[in-house]
C-alpha cells in the first residue's frame, strides 16, 4: 500500500527556506506569487492491505520522528 | 570529573571536546557509542558534542535524538545529572526533549563560522560558575541552523525562570541586532533546564581554552564545571 505523509511548518513559524524561495521565484520574473511556505513530504510503501492499521502506524512515526510537533503539522494520507 | 562524551555517526567535534575536558579537568573523558544502552558507571557530566549527526537529515539531530544512548541520558538526566550539549548536541538535546524550543536555519541562511560575543546572563549555575553574571565572552561559532524559536509561553517561562543562560550581544554586551547572528528569538545562544542540569548552546567554548591558539574564555564553563563537581562530591 502507498502512503504519503506530509509536513509543513506551523504558521507564524518563520521559514527563512521558503522566503528565499519566495525571492528566486520573483527574481526570476515569476509574478503574482505572495507567498511560499517549504514543507517536507514522504512517500511510504506499507506491508499489508489494512487502512486503519497503516494510518495509525504513519501517525505514530510522524509524531515519534518524520515531524516535529513544536514547529511542525503533518498530514497523513493512505493513498491505496 | 568523570565525563562521558557520546558519539555517534557524523559527529565531528568530539576530539575537541574530550581534549578540553581532558586539559581542563586533568581526567580521560570516556567515549560512549550510540547505540550503548547505558552510561559508564559514575559518569557525573555527560557531553553531546557538535558535528553533523547523520548527515542532519530529516531535521537537525532529529535522528540522534532517537538513538539507543539518548534513553540513557534522559534516564540520567532525570536524575540531575549534568548534561552539556553543544551545537549539534544542543539540536539533538532540543529533539530528545531535554530541552524545550527548536533550532531552525539561520535567519540570513548563511552557515555562520567566526568568533561571536556572549553574554553570561547568571553566574549562579554549575555551568556558568566559572564566570560573572553580564561578563562578556567570545567564544567561536560554527552553524547553519542555530536559530532558537519556541512558542511565546516557553520564551516567557525561560525568560521568567531565568533559563536564558547566553545571549548573542555586541562586544561590549550590549543587546543589538546586528550581533544576533542567528536571528535567535531574544537572541538566545543558551538555556539551561528547569532544574538546571542541562544545558544546551550553540557557540563552542570548547575551542577557546588554550592561549597557544587564542582566546581563552571558554575555559571558565568547564573550570566551573569541574568546581561544582568537586564541590558536590
Amino acid at each position: 500500500m502507498k502512503a504519503r505523509v506530509t509536513v509543513t511548518l506551523k504558521s507564524g513559524i518563520l521559514d527563512p527556506q521558503g522566503k528565499a524561495i519566495e525571492g528566486a521565484l520573483r527574481s526570476l520574473g515569476l509574478a503574482g506569487v505572495s507567498s511560499v511556505r517549504q514543507g517536507k513530504v514522504f512517500d511510504i510503501e506499507i506491508e499489508g492491505g489494512d487502512r486503519a492499521q497503516a494510518e495509525a502506524l504513519l501517525k505514530q512515526a510522524a509524531d515519534k520522528i518524520l515531524a516535529n510537533t513544536v514547529i511542525e503539522n503533518y498530514r497523513v494520507d493512505v493513498l491505496g | 570529573m568523570k565525563a562521558a562524551v557520546l558519539v555517534f555517526p557524523g559527529i565531528n567535534r568530539e576530539r575537541d571536546m574530550a581534549r578540553t575536558l581532558r586539559l581542563i579537568s586533568g581526567h580521560e573523558p570516556t567515549m560512549v557509542w550510540h547505540t550503548d544502552t547505558d552510561l559508564p558507571s559514575g559518569t557525573d557530566l555527560v557531553v553531546i558534542p557538535g558535528g553533523f549527526s547523520y548527515g542532519d537529515y530529516l531535521r537537525c539531530g532529529a535522528i540522534a535524538a532517537r538513538s539507543p544512548v539518548m534513553d540513557a541520558v534522559r534516564g540520567y538526566a532525570a536524575k540531575g545529572g549534568l548534561v552539556l550539549a553543544v551545537c549539534n548536541g544542543f539540536q539533538i538535546a532540543c529533539e530528545a526533549g531535554l530541552l524545550p524550543g527548536v533550532l531552525m536555519r539561520n535567519e540570513r541562511l548563511k552557515f555562520i563560522c567566526r568568533d561571536i560575543f556572549l553574554r553570561v546572563e547568571r553566574s549562579d549555575t554549575a555551568f556558568t560558575r566559572g564566570y560573572n553574571a553580564g561578563q562578556v565572552i567570545r567564544v567561536p561559532t560554527a552553524h547553519g541552523e542555530g536559530n532558537y524559536i519556541a512558542d511565546a509561553d516557553t520564551i516567557a517561562r525561560l525568560e521568567g525562570e531565568g533559563r536564558v543562560i547566553f545571549r548573542y550581544v555586541a562586544p561590549d554586551g550590549a543587546r543589538d541586532p546586528a550581533f544576533n547572528v542567528n536571528g535567535s528569538t531574544n537572541a538566545i545562544a543558551g538555556i539551561i533546564n528547569d532544574r538546571g542540569n542541562v544545558l544546551g548552546m550553540m557557540p563552542h567554548p570548547e575551542n577557546h581554552v588554550e592561549a597557544a591558539i587564542g582566546p581563552t574564555d571558554g575555559r571558565g564553563l568547564f573550570a566551573g564545571l569541574v568546581e561544582a563537581l568537586d564541590r558536590a562530591a
